[in-house]
């Protein structure tokens, strides 16, 4: 078998908490995160405030070969540091792992976030991407306080209002051609004006004229993902992304699931707790057998349809090393997981080409 | 003897920067940031400080390709600087009109912890519905409410920064803002991050003495920064606070040479390749707020009058809203070209000259502590014409001879930026 298969790592805080409900996908969770938890790691909960913790986490993600790593963030009353200035600290420590930090739609502004990741994406040199979530959650709307948010706001408008943030932020992306800059001295012009364009985006939420004011990132377009654990947000993820994570709970799942994001790289996300006996409730199925079990079922899921996975870790960082040094090399000898890195940027990683500009002509 | 504080500014989108200059890179590039910063740091300077832009600028209905264009985001770069600085303050210009204070807060707390206590926010205004069409909220905001709604927005984001106290339980409410929740982030290594204000006018200079750390002005000659310096100083007290709390740090350039003569020599050449003939065209259009496209830059100045009223030939850009008696102030750029016998090239390197310390290492070293010492102001912000090499040459011979003069840091004494401006490492 070819060595096809696709391996990220969530690093949601100090591990994910599995007896709390999943956190999201745009449904009507809010989700006090800090809850009686699964989490035993060694790191004390401070240490999450401190890059050292972020950037060994990275460091050993990316000693694994894995292809890239995501960061939680919701806006919600957990205490997190900021996911994508995480995301940009790490990056110069680091050389080749993919950098996706979570972004909220609904309360932020497109314009700042589609640079912010443009810009994390120079910090990196081409590692970046990015998972869009909507949130229905009211104690987030109640931190901006410019919009109610309720159990009775409606998902469809949600989802619409973050499928309009995903095309603002790819719009701005494209809104400078790759060789805008010219420098033609001879001509006193630093950039080629006909090589910026207006995005002149207007939708029912909010309307964005561009350009943007950072150039094209180094990936032209960073890869965009959406958690999706419902067809609803299946549909936004077909919308709106590249890669979509989800959440089945077998190899049929997998199958029927992966049917409908077809076209999209299909990331199953599953909680891992090596060895606990306590298994916990999770949207995403929980495993907690041996590395040699996952492996086994990480080959099966693959074969049925999976790209790739999400592996969440119930504790950081000792899941996440039984990840890199036992479970990485069993599927590395099964000949289905890269054994060095053979690209440099993100969607090399990924096997996605370098797309055209839109507005190039 | 004071001791002085030094800034590194990364230039922005302005003319300063000599982009045409065959040691000019890439101002986009991490690369550049790095070099910029680690030279900052290794000359021991206070900060790193970065500007910000929202909407690219505009003239004649067209989008302004003469300067440097083009910027990266403010928290992720400084964010990716925290990773390759380990005692240079990162501060970071953050629009209070176009950004939400919980955001704000939460990223500068983040900047704080990330960096080990370094971060810093230029706090700055906007108003212009030209800049609100990038935004959800829009250009909804009436100038004069402009410093109202960045002192409510600081209000609101120290409430944040405080929060920790009440193990993050926070509610804010005024007629700008109306939020309450949950903070729940450990105190910031700084206690709050550094704040920095820019404004110059009379709101902006209390606004400075009420919230401010420092304050980031224009004023660099002696008389006039002395006049500024004394200004804002005597503000402090009805605040409670004393004339040390809020540091004067004027922008300024710098050319350096191996004489005198030499230095004098480049910095008219530099000054030539920032004001080309078309840019002193696209200046005077400025102020004119009218075509001037058919005029020769190396000839008159247009006798034509400036069009009076609201400025339709430039977006974007903030001296624009400095020219509010366009009238006058042709009158008086055309008696001084007659008198000093100026083409409109000439005329608009000389009114658009801002301090520039040029001289050998030696002077400008002299000419900086001069100025700090007589109470102009206690630092500079300096920015170099190139980019990232532009401080190069200013770390390895100025700060030295300052240092051995005893008027500016040997290392660093603490590992925040409040450290190196106040000797306290947090609040």
């Amino acid at each position: 078998m070819a060595p096809g298969l696709h391996l990220s790592v969530a690093l949601d805080d100090t591990g994910r908490h599995p007896s709390t409900p999943d956190d999201d996908s745009g449904l009507h969770t809010s989700t006090p995160d800090d809850g009686p938890g699964w989490h035993t790691s060694a790191s004390d909960d401070g240490a999450r405030f401190t890059p050292e913790y972020w950037v060994e986490l990275v460091r050993e993600a990316e000693r694994g070969l894995l292809d890239f790593v995501t960061f939680e963030d919701d806006l919600g009353p957990v205490g997190r540091l900021d996911a994508v200035l995480v995301a940009s600290r790490v990056a110069p420590l680091t050389s080749r792992i993919g950098l996706v930090p979570t972004v909220v739609a609904a309360h932020t502004e497109p314009f700042h976030l589609s640079k912010a990741i443009a810009t994390l994406d120079y910090v990196s040199t081409g590692r970046a991407g990015v998972r869009v979530r909507a949130s229905g959650s009211p104690e987030a709307a109640r931190h901006f306080g410019r919009r109610e948010i309720t159990a009775d706001t409606p998902l469809a408008d949600l989802l619409d209002e973050t499928a309009d943030y995903v095309e603002v932020l790819r719009r701005l992306w494209d809104s400078w051609e790759d060789d805008a800059e010219i420098r033609d001295v001879a001509t006193g012009r630093f950039i080629d004006r006909d090589k910026l364009h207006y995005v002149d985006f207007a939708g029912k939420w909010f309307s964005v004229k561009g350009p943007s004011i950072t150039p094209r990132p180094p990936q032209g377009q960073p890869p965009v993902a959406v958690l999706s654990h419902a067809s609803p947000v299946h549909a936004l993820a077909r919308r709106s992304s590249d890669l979509v994570f989800t959440t089945p709970h077998s190899a049929e799942d997998v199958r029927t699931i992966g049917a409908e994001v077809e076209g999209l790289l299909n990331f199953v996300d599953v909680v891992v707790g090596f060895g606990r006996e306590d298994a916990p409730e999770s949207d995403a199925f929980v495993f907690t057998g041996s590395p040699g079990e996952l492996a086994d079922l990480l080959v099966e899921w693959h074969a049925a349809g999976a790209d790739g996975f999400r592996l969440r870790p119930a504790s950081l960082p000792d899941d996440l090393r039984v990840i890199t040094r036992e479970l990485v090399p069993l599927l590395q000898e099964r000949g289905v997981f890269r054994t060095e890195y053979t690209a440099t940027t993100l969607r090399g990683h990924l096997g996605l080409p370098r797309p055209a500009n839109r507005y190039a002509a | 003897m004071k001791q002085i504080h030094l800034a590194a500014h990364f230039p922005g989108v302005n003319n300063t920067t000599v982009w045409s200059d065959p040691q000019a890179g890439s101002h986009i590039e991490f690369s550049s940031f790095v070099h910029f910063a680690q030279t900052a740091e290794r000359a021991k300077f206070d900060f790193f400080f970065l500007a910000e832009g929202l909407r690219l600028r505009e003239q004649n209905g067209l989008i302004y390709d003469l300067d440097v264009v083009g910027r990266p985001d403010t928290f992720t770069v400084l964010a990716g600087l925290a990773a390759v600085t380990t005692h240079l303050g990162l501060a970071g210009t953050i629009n209070s009109t176009f950004n939400e204070p919980f955001e704000v807060a939460r990223q500068f707390v983040s900047l704080d912890h990330l960096s080990g206590g370094r971060a810093a926010w230029n706090v700055v205004t906007s108003w212009d519905a030209f800049t609100g069409e990038n935004f959800r909220r829009g250009g909804f905001l009436p100038e004069e409410q402009r410093y109202e709604r960045a002192k409510r927005f600081l209000d609101a984001a120290t409430t944040l920064f405080d929060s920790w106290r009440d193990g993050g339980e926070f509610a804010y409410r005024d007629e700008h803002f109306d939020i309450a929740g949950k903070f729940d982030l450990p105190r910031s290594p700084q206690g709050r991050p550094i704040v920095l204000q820019a404004g110059d006018s009379e709101e902006g200079r209390e606004f400075a003495a009420a919230k401010a750390d420092a304050i980031f002005s224009r004023h660099a000659t002696l008389a006039d920064g002395q006049a500024f310096y004394a200004d804002v100083k005597r503000r402090l007290a009805k605040y409670g606070r004393t004339p040390d709390q809020l540091k004067v740090l004027p922008a300024a350039t710098f050319v350096l040479g191996d004489s005198d003569a030499e230095a004098q020599e480049r910095a008219h050449e530099v000054r030539r390749q920032q004001v080309s003939g078309q840019t002193a065209i696209k200046f005077l259009e400025q102020l004119w707020n009218r075509d001037l496209s058919e005029y020769d830059p190396d000839g008159p100045l247009p006798d034509v009058d400036p069009v009076v009223g609201e400025n339709t030939i430039a977006r974007g850009r903030a001296s624009v809203r400095q020219h509010r008696d366009p009238l006058a102030t042709a009158r008086e750029w055309r008696e001084l070209a007659a008198a000093k016998k100026l083409s409109i090239r000439e005329l608009i390197i000389e009114k658009t000259a801002r301090q520039t310390f040029i001289g050998t290492p030696s002077s400008v070293a002299t000419q900086i502590n001069d100025l700090v010492q007589a109470d102009a102001s206690d630092g500079f912000i300096l920015v170099p014409h190139v980019t990232p090499g532009g401080f190069d040459v200013f770390a390895d011979t100025v700060v030295p001879l300052l240092q051995e003069r005893g008027v500016f840091r040997a290392d660093y004494t603490g590992p925040t930026l409040r450290s190196h401006l106040f000797g306290e490492e947090s609040l």
